[in-house]
Order: structure tokens, then sequence, then C-alpha cells
């Protein structure tokens, strides 16, 4: 395999998986709020879905998220009438990652606005900010560790990204093939070589990834 | 003039209040569990009662017979809770500006000049003393024009000689702001010397009402 297939293949992974954690952050920021602040009936049933993709096969994610943006699936539909392809293209790479990432995303987030004292969010409050105001300029900055950690743990956890990925997205060299995608179609081929090559490019990510988010987290943070 | 008349169950007890506050201090005083603090949290809006009105100048608050119940960011008051709560992640500065209201003529240097905090606009919170933040938070619930001010024991976390020197800060915002203070203390020597009337809880009810204390009146100057 030459090196020039070994970058597109990984720096295409790095894309897709960067532009999945911009993705998580408005879901994964309201559903971490609501989870951590939020008193609402169906509150269970929404912290157990969010967490779903974790424990669930990521294969049948896959397959939900397939039946959902096929073309003539109930979003698919509207996708398709408004002129964009999901399905076997990179943005359903992005949406698989997306969709695999959140779980750790918002469980870090939740627990970092957990720990943010809400005497803070009552005095900002009173000083007349609304929610929303509290929301970006107390709790998010408290939180800070955990969003950007979070964030690194939904990436990395995105790059993995395997199962829900070649449901909806397949294995086109240079349209739709990551680093995971790539190492079981070259395994499975013979091609033992380059699967152990990128073996080694992704285990290289993983590590600065994972060291970047264990040094966010084990930073003294602010005291909230 | 601030009409509390309200019931709020917290834990063994139900607090029933019923009073009309319309002297520019008002000291609520009484034992640690007597309900102080959350008669000052009720009239912010932290906690709702069962039932009952509050209302400040005319302006209601809450009213469980209208369905009134003001969110906290429309209340106007200023609240400066026991452990003063200053932004850790913001500068004096930022703090003291945060609840700035649109269109108030109060301005930063004003408030900072009458509790001294001019040199402290630039330093971060955590290099503050007690004192300091007592009187940073004082300026901060100012600056958010607030139509009355909630002080929660604002001088239990300082020594005797910083609470021989705010006191006078706060004597001045009575003065030269006219901004009615509800101030809640379990010292009563403090609660004589500052407020024009005294209002006793025990339990979660009002036992007692007085007025300025005799001995009060040669301190009210000590500034």
């Amino acid at each position: 395999m030459r090196g020039m297939q070994i970058w597109e293949i990984t720096s295409f992974t790095i894309a897709t998986a960067a532009f999945a954690t911009l993705l998580m952050l408005p879901p994964g920021l309201l559903l971490a709020w609501l989870l951590a602040r939020g008193r609402f009936h169906g509150r269970l049933l929404v912290d157990t879905a969010v967490s779903l993709p974790l424990v669930m096969p990521p294969v049948a994610t896959g397959l939900v998220l397939l039946f959902l943006v096929a073309p003539r699936g109930p979003l698919g539909r509207l996708l398709t009438e408004a002129g964009v392809d999901i399905v076997f293209t990179w943005k359903a790479v992005v949406l698989a990652m997306a969709v695999m990432g959140l779980p750790l995303f918002v469980r870090t987030v939740r627990a970092g606005i957990e720990q943010v004292d809400r005497r803070y969010e009552a005095a900002a409050a009173t000083l007349g900010a609304g929610p929303l105001r509290v929301f970006f300029t107390v709790t998010l900055p408290l939180s800070r560790p955990a969003v950007l950690a979070g964030a690194v743990l939904g990436f990395a956890r995105a790059l993995g990204e395997f199962g829900a990925t070649v449901m909806i997205a397949g294995s086109i060299p240079g349209s739709t093939r990551t680093l995971a995608v790539a190492i079981y179609s070259f395994a499975e081929t013979g091609r033992d070589t380059d699967a152990a090559l990128l073996v080694g490019v992704s285990a290289a990510i993983a590590f600065v990834a994972l060291a970047l988010a264990n040094w966010i987290s084990s930073r003294p943070g602010v005291r909230a | 003039m601030i009409v509390v008349d309200f019931r709020l169950s917290q834990g063994s007890f139900t607090l029933d209040i019923r009073v009309r506050l319309d002297r520019p201090i008002t000291a609520l005083f009484g034992p640690s569990g007597a309900g102080k603090t959350t008669v000052l949290d009720a009239i912010a809006g932290l906690r709702t009662p069962l039932a009952g009105a509050i209302a400040i100048g005319g302006r209601s608050l809450f009213d469980s017979d209208a369905g009134i119940n003001l969110p906290p960011h429309h209340r106007h008051v200023g609240y400066v809770a026991q452990d003063v709560a200053l932004f850790p992640h913001m500068s004096v500065r930022r703090n003291v500006l945060y609840g700035r209201r649109e269109g108030q003529k109060l301005l930063l240097s004003t408030v900072a000049n009458m509790l001294e905090i001019e040199t402290l606009l630039d330093r971060n919170v955590p290099q503050l003393s007690g004192g300091e933040r007592q009187r940073v938070a004082l300026a901060r619930a100012l600056m958010s024009a607030p139509e009355v001010l909630l002080l929660d024991e604002p001088l239990a976390a300082v020594d005797v000689e910083r609470r021989r020197r705010i006191l006078p800060y706060l004597e001045r915002v009575r003065d030269e702001l006219r901004v009615p203070i509800v101030y809640v203390t379990h010292d009563r020597g403090e609660a004589s010397q500052l407020a024009d009337e005294v209002v006793v809880l025990a339990a979660g009810r009002i036992v007692e009402r007085e007025g300025p204390q005799p001995d009060a009146s040669g301190n009210g100057d000590a500034a």
C-alpha cells in the first residue's frame, strides 16, 4: 500500500470524526443539561435511550439508522426531497460516528454539569440571567473540563467506529472507507501488512486522543 | 413595602410567614433552622411556596390565587447568599457587571467607590479575602438595580474586626442608594445595631417584632 493511500484513509477518518464531534455538541450539550438539571416526565426514558448505542451491537444501531435515513425511510424521504443523499456517502460515516460517540459525550458532560454548584446558577438567576444565559455564562464555563474531555472521548469513539458505519456507509475506497473499515477490508482480502499498518496508525491516534482526555480530566479545573 | 405572606413546607415543619416590611433595614433574627434563609429564597424565587403571596412595592412576584410565580431573573431582587457565590471563573469586574440592567443609572464607579473595591476590580475571585468577597458580592447585587436587597448572614464569615468595617458599607447602601434591605442574622447584637426593625423567627413562624433598640441609635453614624 502506498503512503498516499494511508494518508488518504487516515485524514478522511480524522476529518469525519472531527465533523461528527462538532455534530454531537448541540444535541449533546442539550441532553447533558436536561439530564443533569431538568425535572421532567420521561427523564429516565431519555437517559436510557441516550446510552442505548453504548450497549447495543453497533451493527444493530447501524441498521436502525439505515432504516431511518434510507431513501424510503421516514427521515430519508424528507432528505431525498431536499436533495440530500446520506446512505453510502461520507455523510453516513459522520452520522454513524456522531450517534455512536454521543452517549460518551453526554455522560461525561452530564457528570461535569452535576458537579457545578447550583449556588452559582441561583446567583446568576437572581442577577437577572434567564436559563440560557445562566447556561452559557455560568454552567458551561464551569463544566468546561468535562465538555473538553467528553468531546475527546466522543472523537476517539468516532475514530474507531465500525459496525454502524459499515451498515449505512459501506466501505467505498476514497469515499466512505475509514481506518476501522479499511482494516477489516484489508484483513478480509489477505492484505495483512496493510491492515497491520493501519492498526498501528489507529492505535497511535487513539493513544493521543485518550491521553489528551485523561490529561484534561486530571487537570485541576475551575473549582465548582 | 414588601408583603410576605406564604406557607412553604420544609423538611419536618411548614413555614407560615405573614409580615409587611416597610422599614429601610429589617433584620430576620432567629436560631439556626428557624427558616430565615428559606424566607429569602422564597422572596428571590429560588423556592416556591405552597400557597400565599409575595409582593414588592405593589408588584406581585408570587400569588398562588392569581397563578403568578415570576422566575428569579424577573424579580429584580438582589440576593447575597451566605456563601456569596461569586463566579470563580470571572474577574471581580465581570462579576460586578454581570447583573447590570440595561438603562440603569447606577455606575460601576459609584458602587465601586462606595464599597471601596476599585482596586479589586481586576483581581480574580480566589485572590479575595472574606471581607472583600462580601463587598464584591454586595456590589454585584447592587449593580442589578434591585428593588430590595436580601442579605443572608453577610457578616457570619468574617471576623469581628472585619464585621465592624463592613457594617458602615451597609449603612451607606441604605442611606445613599435607598435600597430596602432584608437582613438575616442569628446575632442579636448585629440585628439591633443595624436594623430599624427586628423580626424574630422560630420554627417557621414569626414570634416577635421589635422596633429599633434603644442602644442602636448611637451606633447609626459609626461610618
